[in-house]
């Protein structure tokens, strides 16, 4: 019951849904930056959600497994064989003992998803088994030589599951919390220009390239509670879109959270890749609290 | 108190400082808020993962800044005040090295929000004339145990990390246990005191 790593590309790491309730204490969230991506690999295989699968970073992973298991690669698409006969993305495939799974480099995107029938078993970290790159907290990376433990298979493989269409056009932010941070046409500026992924993004964050958003005020906003998908903004003005592995306060100014289904779409995007932005009208105001009770 | 949108599933709450911050978060866990995060900081909450935001809105109004929460549990930590920053902070607190370590170790200290690393806790309790300014440029590597200052704060590096903190000293105490339950000694809300070892 165990997949044998034989070769990795740069970054391999077991990914679950993430780590819930630690972030008071510093931990990141971690987890499958593509969420949804991992999600239709477990259930193609017949997991559960919370099954754990292996994050693949451009490719370049291959595997031997232990005995024969249902295997499902999904997000970037890397071309998949078993010893050495291609076999297709996105669907079940059998995987006998002894065989070796291999992914080459995906034509597009970054990062493809190995889900396993039974899971990656490796010993769960304050709940959840997935790796967080900003303090590592979790498992280690994958790297080759490594044996992970497989979960038993519970159901069935389901043959039947089509990828989610990507959405085209750009992210979708909703201002704030510290829009009013910044000069009256930031959002205009962040909106209405391209911007260009480089190449020091990560786990961490999408790091953009493009026109500086402008501070409307001195002085150094105090350390507060960050979110996923905050769109923080550091002195050179150059945003950042903060992605699982982000760290849990920070000292910049959020001018806008990108929307969670868009998120996946960020965890795909390579170094030189176009992004653009567009806001949706705001969430109306919070009451002041307790005003309801008057 | 002032309550700010963040996303669809995420409310900031402004208070005035860390202590009011600590309070609310430690009142609203206690009233199981509905959030999947609580984040204190310096001045705010954050309530993360909130699936009901008018019910968090409604319990929120019920609490005022009067509201303490009960002391939290007293961790002594041992130190070596061996640290190469000793002689500039005895120079910023007009004192030499050993009123250093008997000021240091006499301040009754609260962890009030982590943040930086796993385990790393802002400890308050310095008095404001005892600011000490960070390094301007940051140490490459300071060692895991560190104790240190920065403005009012205290704070322990729980792993060997980059850092512009004043060093006092080290201590032995495992500031971060992933395998621990809680993982962190410094938890916020934990009262600290330094023991010279």
């Amino acid at each position: 019951m165990t997949l044998h790593v034989l070769a990795t590309g740069p970054l391999v790491t077991v990914q679950d849904r993430g780590r819930t309730g630690y972030a008071h204490l510093g931990v990141p969230r971690a987890g499958a930056l593509d969420a949804e991506a991992a999600a239709l690999g477990n259930r193609l295989v017949g997991n559960g959600h919370d099954d754990a699968v292996l994050e693949v970073l451009l490719g370049g992973l291959t595997v031997r497994a232990g005995r024969g298991c249902w295997v499902a690669v999904t997000g970037a698409p890397a071309p998949v064989t078993v010893d050495g006969v291609p076999r297709g993305h996105v669907r079940a495939e059998w995987v006998p003992e002894g065989a070796e799974l291999r992914l080459g480099t995906p034509g597009s995107g970054l990062r493809s998803y190995v889900a396993v029938a039974g899971g990656i078993d490796v010993a769960p970290v304050l709940g959840s088994r997935s790796t967080d790159t900003l303090a590592w907290v979790g498992p280690p990376a994958v790297t080759a030589g490594a044996v992970l433990p497989l979960g038993r298979p519970l159901a069935a493989p389901r043959p039947l599951d089509t990828p989610p269409v990507p959405r085209p056009g750009p992210l979708r932010i909703l201002p704030g919390p510290r829009a009013d941070w910044f000069t009256a046409d930031a959002l205009d500026v962040l909106c209405g220009s391209s911007y260009s992924v480089t190449a020091d993004s990560d786990r961490i964050g999408l790091r953009l390239d493009g026109p500086a958003l402008r501070r409307a005020r001195e002085g150094e906003l105090s350390s507060e509670g960050m979110m996923l998908g905050a769109v923080q903004v550091p002195p050179d003005g150059r945003p950042v879109v903060f992605l699982a592995d982000h760290p849990c306060t920070g000292g910049y100014p959020v001018v806008a959270v990108v929307e969670p289904a868009d998120l996946g779409r960020c965890a795909q995007l390579r170094p030189g890749d176009e992004v653009r932005f567009t806001a949706l009208p705001p969430l109306p105001h919070l009451p002041a609290p307790g005003a309801a009770r008057d | 108190m002032q309550l700010r949108r963040v996303g669809r599933a995420a409310v900031l709450v402004e208070v005035d400082d860390a202590a009011a911050a600590l309070a609310l978060a430690t009142w609203a866990r206690g009233r199981a808020a509905p959030a999947a995060e609580v984040v204190p900081a310096a001045a705010t909450v954050l309530f993360d993962g909130v699936h009901d935001v008018e019910g968090l809105t409604a319990l929120l109004g019920a609490w005022t800044p009067a509201d303490l929460p009960p002391a939290g549990d007293t961790v002594e930590v041992e130190v070596r005040y061996d640290g190469p920053d000793l002689a500039f902070v005895a120079d910023a607190w007009g004192t030499d090295v050993d009123g250093v370590v008997e000021r240091h170790s006499a301040t009754d200290f609260v962890a009030e929000f982590c943040g930086f690393a796993p385990g790393f806790s802002y400890l308050a309790g310095l008095e404001d004339e005892l600011a000490v300014p960070r390094l301007a440029s940051p140490r490459a590597r300071v060692p895991a145990g560190s104790v240190a200052v920065a403005g009012t704060w205290c704070g322990v590096y729980p792993t060997a990390s980059p850092g512009g903190w004043r060093l006092l000293g080290q201590t032995a105490a495992r500031l971060w246990d992933q395998d621990r339950d809680p993982p962190a000694l410094l938890a916020p809300g934990t009262r600290v005191r330094f023991v010279p070892a």
